[in-house]
């Protein structure tokens, strides 16, 4: 799709300090080597049908499809994966890479925790040293996954820089990788950060939508006629869209967390309200004021809350390939609770946000449409916080 | 001849390594740091290095983290920046480069930028996360309004690409001395000497040294080897523990003597 190796049209690339130049290097040459292995491959497949429980199923959801009374929907339920989304593909992928390498140490980011908890979950699998770091203000909102991190055995490294959170976490990590870049691996979440890892992150989930694929023409014949996935950084969405892009009649739909209404400022919809910049190591949309420097995301969704996007989704809302719409807080909370009565499954709140789109889409369109939700993750991280979000408004009603 | 280049021809002349402060520009205010650089160019600064501020320096150590916080609670934009090189371009002769990252520089439009920067005679640019891959357009207009955009080479840059570093870079070379972010240390990196002396047989260009050096011993020892030793986080210590201007202005001034002294 790009012109040249980690270019996506006029996105992506490498904008790095000079001390990680010679890292990205080695593991831009390391990756296809190791990757296309048959060694590499065969352990790879081995730990995600007897580790991860890929094949991931496809759900047909009957009383969505019902109740909404338009497109027929299926979901394709990463939520079943070992640590309950679809991160785990990607950690798998890029640990068992970290080990080939002979990096025994391996650092991340998180937001809410949950690439923490499933870096840490391989890490332990693959008995390798590992470190997340974590911002301050996100530490005190999930301090159950900081348990579950150090649990697995990880060590969680505080952030008290910037905005406490998400973001100042990746600065912290590359600052760690800046300082141990020989004997460190650095495990990024989502289909983000300098060339090769949008890429490589983008293989490693492009199982998602390799599967959904396949079962789509067993259970239908025939291939969906519309994609739903949230973006955040943009991992699940472009697992599920990528093994689609050539099927042209597919259309591919990336819902962005509005927050609090994208008037208000106050969301994390780079890919609808950004602009051109850099941050993290790559060239794509982020949400930067006027003088270049870079705004707090917000969502309720803790995964959804980072100021950028991959650099290949920028690229394919540019040319059409994609859509990208919104949906707040309030239709995603909604969502959560609709798809729990409905489905009987309890959805991540950053999957909430797909759903919430679906819900308007599938209305519209016919009853031979179908339309293939990825639902990312499942919700018991969100239970607590959803509780309280309910309770305050059950509060405010009365 | 630039501003930058011949000031390294002169002090290669007299045999002396340059003297480089960093501070960051509006920590605590833009007044304060015209005030500052202007005592650091009395005191014995070579050539000024000024820090434009950015929420997300992923290259920084915790002391340059908080100033560019400080900065930009304090207002501090680029546009502020280029006024302020406006105001010291009259009053002193010592070279004049911009430190920061890409989004601020490019937000602005690389040609706009440039322009702008010549406009109030800033001499050159070091953009941490810009390599040249990438950075072609914008020192293509640095370049064009004669602006010298500075790289940076690390202990991690293999031979090959050390070549085209110094072949592409304008002014000096700035050699980062450590695998880390900045940031005072006890100790200079081991193979430092060696590591310049090296980028010493592939090109005549100054070598400037910085991250990592903090003390007037330091800085003698790579003053030793080196064309140029840039100390940051130790002078922004300095403004951060002073309450008011007055005083900060003072400690960095006396520092910024004791260290030309120790290359003298």
């Amino acid at each position: 799709m790009a012109d040249l190796p980690g270019r996506y049209g006029e996105y992506g690339g490498r904008y790095v300090p000079e001390v990680l130049i010679a890292a990205l290097q080695e593991l831009e040459e390391a990756y296809p080597k190791i990757s296309q292995s048959s060694e590499f491959r065969t352990e790879l497949e081995d730990l995600l049908a007897t580790y991860a429980g890929r094949p991931t199923a496809l759900t047909f959801a009957r009383r969505m499809t019902d109740d909404l009374g338009g497109a027929k929907v299926y979901l394709k339920r990463e939520d079943l994966a070992h640590t309950g989304a679809h991160k785990v593909n990607n950690v798998l992928g890029q640990c068992l890479l970290a080990r080939y390498m002979g990096k025994r140490r391996v650092i991340a980011e998180t937001g809410a925790g949950q690439h923490g908890v499933a870096t840490a979950t391989a890490c332990a699998l693959l008995d390798l040293d590992c470190e997340v770091y974590m911002g301050e203000e996100d530490i005190e909102r999930q301090a159950l996954n900081v348990f579950k991190m150090e649990l697995l055995g990880a060590r969680v490294r505080p952030v008290s820089s910037g905005s406490k959170t998400l973001k100042d976490a990746i600065n912290e990590a590359m600052r760690d990788w800046v300082t141990h870049i020989r004997n460190t691996y650095y495990c990024i979440g989502s289909v983000m950060g300098p060339h090769p890892y949008p890429m490589m992150v983008r293989d490693f989930q492009r199982v998602i939508g390799i599967e959904a694929r396949q079962q789509m023409l067993d259970v239908e014949g025939r291939l969906p006629d519309v994609l739903v996935a949230c973006v955040g950084g943009g991992s699940n969405a472009m697992g599920l869209f990528h093994p689609f892009i050539e099927d042209d009649d597919v259309q591919m739909i990336g819902v962005e967390a509005a927050g609090e209404g994208l008037e208000t400022g106050r969301h994390g919809a780079a890919l609808s309200a950004g602009t051109a910049g850099v941050l993290h190591g790559m060239c794509s949309l982020v949400l930067s004021d006027d003088d270049g420097q870079i705004f707090e995301a917000h969502s309720v969704s803790a995964g959804l809350d980072y100021p950028g996007v991959g650099p290949e989704h920028a690229y394919l809302r540019d040319i059409g390939r994609a859509t990208y719409v919104t949906a707040d807080d309030d239709s995603a909370i909604d969502s959560f609770v609709y798809l729990s009565r409905m489905e009987g499954i309890i959805p991540a709140l950053e999957s909430a946000h797909a759903i919430a789109h679906a819900r308007i889409l599938a209305p519209t369109l016919s009853r031979d449409a179908i339309m293939l939700i990825n639902l990312s993750g499942r919700g018991d991280k969100d239970a607590p916080q959803v509780r309280d979000i309910l309770a305050a408004r059950h509060s405010e009603s009365h | 001849m630039g501003r930058i280049e011949s000031r390294f021809s002169d002090m290669r002349e007299r045999g002396e390594c340059a003297l480089i402060p960093f501070l960051t520009a509006g920590d605590p205010n833009l007044p304060t740091t015209e005030a500052l650089v202007l005592a650091m160019a009395e005191a014995g600064a070579d050539l000024i290095e000024i820090g434009v501020p950015f929420s997300d320096p992923t290259a920084e150590g915790p002391t340059i983290q908080r100033s560019s916080e400080r900065a930009l609670s304090s207002g501090t934009t680029l546009r502020g920046v280029l006024k302020l090189v406006n105001n010291l371009r009259p009053k002193i002769d010592q070279p004049l480069v911009l430190m920061g990252y890409a989004n601020v520089f490019l937000a602005m439009g690389e040609r706009n930028f440039a322009e702008a920067a010549k406009e109030v005679g800033v001499d050159g640019v070091i953009t941490v996360d810009l390599p040249p891959e990438e950075g072609g357009l914008f020192f293509d207009s640095l370049i064009e309004c004669e602006i010298d955009p500075i790289l940076l080479a690390s202990p991690t840059t293999p031979e090959s690409r050390m070549a085209m570093l110094v072949e592409k870079t304008r002014g000096f070379l700035y050699y980062v001395s450590l695998t880390g972010v900045t940031g005072a240390r006890k100790e200079i990196a081991a193979g430092l000497e060696e590591a310049v002396s090296k980028i010493r047989k592939i090109s005549e260009i100054p070598v400037c040294v910085g991250f990592g050096i903090s003390t007037p011993e330091q800085v003698a020892e790579v003053g030793r080897f080196a064309d140029g030793a840039v100390v940051g986080s130790a002078l922004v210590d300095l403004i951060e523990a002073a309450e008011t201007p007055g005083p900060a202005v003072a400690s960095v001034s006396e520092f910024v003597a004791k260290l030309k002294r120790a290359l003298r």
